[in-house]
């Protein structure tokens, strides 16, 4: 069975390398500040620590006042798997079109699945070496997978 | 050659090209017959499943499943429903886990002898061997038609189990099917395995290493075939695979040739699975006592199982009403093709279409 990393685990492993990245934990999830997002995952895939060298899928959820990305990652030389979290907004009410750092350079399986996100929710990777529209064409207006796109 | 001026050229391959298997479009950049560039196009299927998924209730989103990957709905089915249990604690009868892993392994099989047939069509052995492949799906197509009514877009599976009991003709039917399927994968392996145009055409091409295939995100039998021994049915078991003997076959290299026998190989522990769920399977109700509206409580889930193309996980947020927030896919076509350019590149446009084809995507999960 593939073992699952805690939330709490996750928080007390990254508090001591990269102290401060942290915003939030629970027992199952972890927070992670958008700032401090690619040192994060760089940490997360060091084969001296957690090695996660396998990136299963980047998701975004809009909840209204803010958005939040969900990274899966797995180790699959130890068999055990992580979730990361972390919340963006642009502005105070959560719209507008906010940035993360692109982890493209950890993981190229990011490429496009965050090409994807940003097409779909409007979400910008700074860095990503090709923040293009995936599935819709240059030019749609919008970003459907919004709460608040009427289409 | 010296003195003579070249130019990149750039052509444009698809939507509509008989090889690209749905509507798939390759911008490609040659140096003379060597590929220097090459970027897909997509989103002409894109029908908008996970926004579509949020203003349904969590019976009918099983219907939006089938048509992702159509070569595969059961796996389909299987992946989403698994992940609604998950978020609504629902417990599923034992009789209902046997049926579904049987109904997903023979979807497995038909959906690599379509990656199988498709290939060997794409290498220029037109039609005939897709024929024969054709031939054993047409067998499991049936027996999906006995379960369900339905050939292709089969929402068998209901969150809790499945939607009815195998009739009682399906048994000796899918018996007669399990005892078939090594013949006629002896006989499509003597038509390929050996064949000596086939081996000069995908030996050591269009490679793809191990640590390129776990950083790129790459999963099932390309992942295998690139050496990589991961499999969710082991690694995680989910059903009843940890009562169920397999191996699970990887590749050497991780060319062409590898991710065409991986295939083959696995469609033969496919058999050996359903083999043994027909020894074990025991009477018993098929469907757990769950309500139409599933009210799942606020939270959420991701649940992958591993489908003929690769990891397929649902990503799954309820806010405690009927339809859910949010329903992400973690699509496999999807995520396989992120390699594309890295493993065309420096490759003849003679062998642009098989290492393509070998990959293995299915359009309408590409773009859901």
């Amino acid at each position: 069975m593939t073992k699952i990393i805690s939330g709490s685990e996750l928080a007390s492993s990254l508090e001591k390398s990269l102290p401060g990245s942290v915003t939030d934990s629970n027992e199952v999830d972890v927070w992670v500040s958008p700032d401090s997002l690619f040192e994060v995952c760089e940490a997360l895939k060091n084969p001296k620590g957690l090695d996660f060298s396998y990136l299963t899928s980047i998701s975004a959820v809009d909840y209204i006042d803010s958005f939040e990305l969900v990274y899966h990652v797995l180790s699959m030389r130890n068999n055990y798997s992580g979730v990361i979290k972390c919340r963006c907004s642009s502005d105070g009410n959560g719209r507008g079109e906010p940035t993360v750092p692109s982890v493209t350079g950890i993981w190229k399986g990011a490429d496009l699945q965050e090409r994807e996100i940003w097409d779909l929710m409007g979400i910008k990777f700074d860095g990503h070496p090709n923040l293009k529209r995936i599935l819709l064409w240059e030019g749609f207006d919008g970003h459907p997978l919004r709460k608040d796109y009427l289409g | 050659m010296t003195g003579i001026r070249t130019e990149p050229i750039t052509i444009n391959l698809g939507p509509q090209h008989p090889s690209t298997h749905g509507v798939f479009r390759l911008r490609v950049t040659f140096d003379g017959e060597e590929i220097i560039d090459a970027e897909p196009v997509f989103g002409y299927l894109h029908r908008g499943t996970e926004k579509l998924a949020e203003t349904r209730n969590y019976v009918q989103i099983v219907t939006l499943t089938d048509r992702m990957d159509y070569l595969a709905s059961m796996s389909n089915n299987l992946a989403y429903v698994r992940t609604v249990e998950k978020l609504a604690n629902i417990e599923v009868p034992e009789r209902a886990q046997y049926i579904r892993v049987i109904s997903a392994e023979l979807q497995r099989i038909a959906s690599h002898l379509m990656a199988t047939g498709f290939l060997l069509n794409d290498l220029g052995a037109l039609a005939t061997p897709l024929v024969y492949c054709f031939r054993e799906r047409e067998r499991i197509l049936d027996l999906f038609e006995m379960l369900c009514g339905a050939r292709i877009t089969l929402s068998y599976m209901r969150p809790g189990g499945v939607f009815q009991d195998a009739p009682e003709d399906f048994w000796p039917s899918l018996e007669s099917l399990v005892g078939d399927l090594p013949h006629y994968l002896d006989e499509l392996e003597s038509l390929i395995t050996s064949n000596e145009i086939v081996l000069a055409r995908t030996k050591n091409v269009g490679l793809l290493t191990d640590e390129q295939a776990i950083d790129n995100s790459i999963s099932g039998p390309n992942l295998r075939a690139s050496g990589v021994k991961w499999d969710l049915r082991k690694a995680d078991p989910y059903e009843i695979y940890d009562r169920v003997k397999f191996d699970v076959p990887i590749g050497a290299i991780g060319d062409t040739f590898d991710r065409y026998l991986v295939r083959i190989l696995e469609m033969r522990e496919s058999v050996k699975i359903i083999e043994q769920c027909l020894e074990q399977i025991a009477p018993g109700p098929i469907r757990a006592n769950t309500p139409f509206f599933i009210r799942p409580p606020a939270g959420e889930a991701y649940s992958a199982v591993e489908g003929p193309k690769g990891e397929l996980g649902f990503y799954m947020v309820s806010d405690g009403g009927v339809a859910p927030y949010r329903c992400k896919v973690r699509a496999p076509s999807f995520i396989n093709i992120t390699p594309l350019r890295d493993m065309l590149k420096g490759w003849k446009m003679g062998d642009l279409i098989i290492i393509f084809g070998s990959i293995d995507i299915v359009l309408g999960e590409v773009d859901r």
